[in-house]
């Protein structure tokens, strides 16, 4: 099987690791893995801070440099609920304004193959031991576009449930937005730093070492105030602890 | 609406106070923290919740639709019952109905039942204004009255107090307003609710005039609904002379049948009852039992416009439960004051900028008010899409574009302050449009990375004033994958 993989601007820019574990796992599971090197960003920050139209051209350029792949695969709930569930609306709401059905059209290949990596692993792939080893202990931090928007479920838990040495711990208020929210963390920086402050403290009440999410903003956030509150907790994309084995160990 | 949050700061700054406040952070999270959990397990119960939250959202979009047409049986029917209906655009005119209809029963004060519509026009301000005391008779509503305090919460208005507070505002203030505190009071539930019930008491036995709101009205027959908990509502809509309820256009239902579904949606969404202790219901007049005159005053304020909107109008399916808030981060720690309606949390950050438009300052911050975490529209038990309606009023507010105020079709201008953002905004768009572009500026910040700060100046000190920013990593990802396996990608 061939999937392109859709890393997202951020994780391209910041987190290269997050994309190299990608393609260490999925080559490991078989799957033969594409960078089109045309792609850029989903559009998700224009569409969220109210910039409808500027995300636009944005989406119609991922359906460009996606639209051939038969599956496409993100390690971002966010990002994966933006080409998921909101390109069918952008579609819609050009159409509400008269503007056709060109963009809808464009978009609707790319809005079912488009997989977050979890959704991937476990719903076209069909496994959930994939082999890893990751010898520390875990908490796992549903995001909420994961949570809600796509609906991962426990998927991203059986995943690590799974994994060689690791021990899950469960994080109390899981389902709590952890205040990242893109542009709110910056128009609501107060708020935005009390919500992440508490995730932090709950996920410290846990003893984990590691807190573990399937999206590197909202880790970015999270981490941001690991790093400020100095505690002894590291956040880790899931793609990392799912890419490491005892030969080759994530850290 | 009420003059009471004229002048209040935007959000973000209203919020300051209450993040910065242990104590208030300390009584929200202990009451929203509650009540979710009760909520979650009262919900849970019914094995038709999906299918009943789904009947509820059809039954209000078709109501909506069709609202004139109802809002006119209505009107029939209420009439035909002995009542008398009166149409009020604004708030100005709601208010002068209701001073006008309490002058004329030659009265002074009035008791009130829990309403968010009399709030939402500053009822009680209006009438004080003509020498009218209005008695608020809710629990939750009396503390805050006692405390000229504001309400923070649709359903619990004094949420942000704890009992010691609330036992403090009432030995101070009671004296005042009627009946005083009794001696040696403390701050044990049962002994707050008695001198609350002593000092009502008075209050309903001397009131010759109610004045209510109501959770619903039922078209076909004329039947206003009030659901609550304490039964001081159930005094003030039986026992005086003249009933005068005002009432947002957009709670009628068609029917009776309609009924059933949120009698049984709406209590375990907001009190977690399964069902409420009172719910009274009233058609027109009846000789020898109740009221003898009935008013219904119809309020639109806004609705109409609301109405007007595709996206936006689902915001007038809310049945004021209140669980959207109870279950928002963004609420938790801002508190229901920063929102600087009588509408707060995520139904006030969609319902406040539609009824009042995007033109203040305040009512522009709204829409940002949350991190878009979607907890609101899982709980809503109409299925209202906040999230959806945040996104579509954010993009009110920084590019402008159509709606309607004061029933004419209007082109908005963005609100001020947003050009710098929309210039990035641009800028990003752009770039990100040309992957050549992204790509020098990764390589850039590759190549600079020793010189990143951790902090920031500028706008972006409102990130690194709390949090450290990721260190940028030696290659991007696309430099990576260029240089280990370039060629294989045809897709350059
Ligand atoms: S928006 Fe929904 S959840 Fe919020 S108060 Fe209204 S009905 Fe309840």
């Amino acid at each position: 099987m061939r999937v392109a993989l859709f890393l997202t601007c951020v994780n391209d820019t910041l987190y290269p690791d997050t994309g190299r574990a990608v393609v260490r796992l999925l080559s490991r599971l078989g799957v033969e893995v594409d960078f089109p090197s045309g792609q850029t960003c989903c559009g998700q920050a224009h569409y969220n801070t109210g910039y409808r139209h500027q995300a636009e051209p944005l989406a119609r350029h991922f359906a460009e440099v996606f639209g051939g792949y038969e599956a496409i695969v993100t390690p971002s709930g966010s990002c994966g609920a933006m080409v998921r569930e909101l390109y069918p609306r952008l579609g819609e709401r050009a159409s509400a304004e008269g503007r056709g059905d060109t963009l809808a059209r464009t978009l609707s290949p790319v809005v079912p193959r488009t997989y977050e990596l979890t959704e991937f692993l476990v719903d076209v792939l069909g496994v959930t031991d994939v082999g890893a080893y990751y010898p520390h202990k875990v908490t796992y931090h549903p995001t909420c576009h994961g949570l809600r928007g796509l609906g991962l479920g426990d998927r991203p838990r059986r995943l690590l449930a799974a994994v060689r040495g690791l021990e899950l711990a469960e994080l109390p208020g899981a389902e709590e937005c952890c205040g990242f929210g893109g542009t709110f963390a910056l128009k609501n920086a107060e708020v935005s730093a009390a919500m992440g402050a508490d995730k932090v403290r709950n996920a410290e009440s846990t003893g984990a070492e590691v807190l573990c999410a399937a999206d590197n903003s909202c880790l970015m956030h999270i981490g941001g105030m690991m790093s400020r509150l100095r505690t002894e907790l590291r956040p880790v994309h899931i793609a990392e602890i799912l890419a490491s084995t005892e030969e080759e160990p994530a850290a | 609406m009420s003059g009471t949050f004229v002048g209040m700061p935007a959000f973000p700054e209203a919020a300051h106070r209450a993040v910065r406040d242990p104590v208030l952070r300390a009584n929200l999270r202990h009451a929203t923290h509650t009540i979710r959990a009760k909520r979650a397990t009262a919900v849970g119960e019914l094995s038709d919740w999906v299918e009943l939250r789904e009947a509820g959202r059809r039954i209000k979009d078709h109501t909506l639709r069709h609202l004139d047409r109802y809002l006119l049986r209505l009107e029939e029917s209420v009439t035909a019952a002995g009542g008398t209906v009166h149409w009020a655009a604004d708030a100005a005119e709601a208010n002068r109905i209701v001073t006008r209809l309490v002058k004329e029963t030659g009265e002074s004060e009035v008791v009130k039942v829990k309403s968010m519509a009399t709030q939402e026009i500053g009822l009680n301000e209006a009438l004080e204004a003509e020498g009218i005391r209005a008695y608020e008779t809710d629990l939750a509503e009396l503390i805050v009255q006692l405390g000229r305090d504001r309400p923070s919460h649709i359903l619990v208005p004094a949420i942000h107090r704890n009992r010691g507070e609330i036992r403090d505002v009432f030995v101070r203030e009671m004296g005042a307003w009627g009946r005083p505190a009794p001696a040696g009071l403390t701050d044990t539930p049962a002994e707050l609710a008695e001198a609350a019930r002593l000092h009502l008491r008075e209050k309903f036995l001397r009131a010759k005039v109610g004045v209510s709101g109501a959770n619903f009205m039922v078209a076909e027959t004329g039947t206003l609904v009030v659901v609550e908990s304490e039964g001081n509502g159930r005094m003030c809509l039986t026992l005086p002379e003249t009933l005068i309820s005002v009432v947002g256009i957009e709670k009628v239902v068609p029917t009776w049948r309609d009924l059933e579904v949120f009698l049984q949606t709406l209590p375990r969404s907001s009190t977690a009852e399964r069902m409420n202790p009172y719910t009274s219901m009233w058609t027109g007049t009846t000789d020898g039992d109740g009221p003898r005159t009935f008013h219904l005053v119809l309020l639109d304020n806004g609705r109409t416009d609301t109405l007007a909107d595709r996206v936006g109008r689902q915001a007038l399916a809310c049945i004021r439960c209140s669980a959207c808030l109870n279950v928002c981060p963004v609420y938790e720690r801002a508190g229901g004051h920063a929102y600087g309606s009588v509408y707060p949390g995520p139904i006030g950050a969609i319902l406040s900028p539609q009824l009042r438009g995007t033109a203040d300052e305040i009512d522009a911050s709204l829409p940002f008010a949350s991190s878009l975490c979607g907890a609101c529209y899982e709980v809503c038990p109409v299925a209202i899409d906040i999230p959806e309606v945040l996104v579509h009023l954010r993009e009110r507010v920084v590019e402008g574009g159509p709606a309607v105020r004061q029933g004419n079709r209007v082109v908005l201008k963005p609100a001020r302050g947003h050009a710098a953002e929309r210039a990035a905004m641009r800028a990003a768009r752009w770039a990100f449009a040309r992957p050549g572009t992204l790509r020098t500026g990764q390589r850039l910040a590759a190549r600079t990375r020793r010189l990143h700060p951790r902090t920031l100046p500028g706008p972006g000190r409102a990130w690194s004033g709390t949090r450290d920013l990721p260190a940028v990593p030696a290659e991007p990802f696309r430099d990576w994958w260029q240089r280990t396996r370039g060629g294989k990608d045809g897709a350059e």
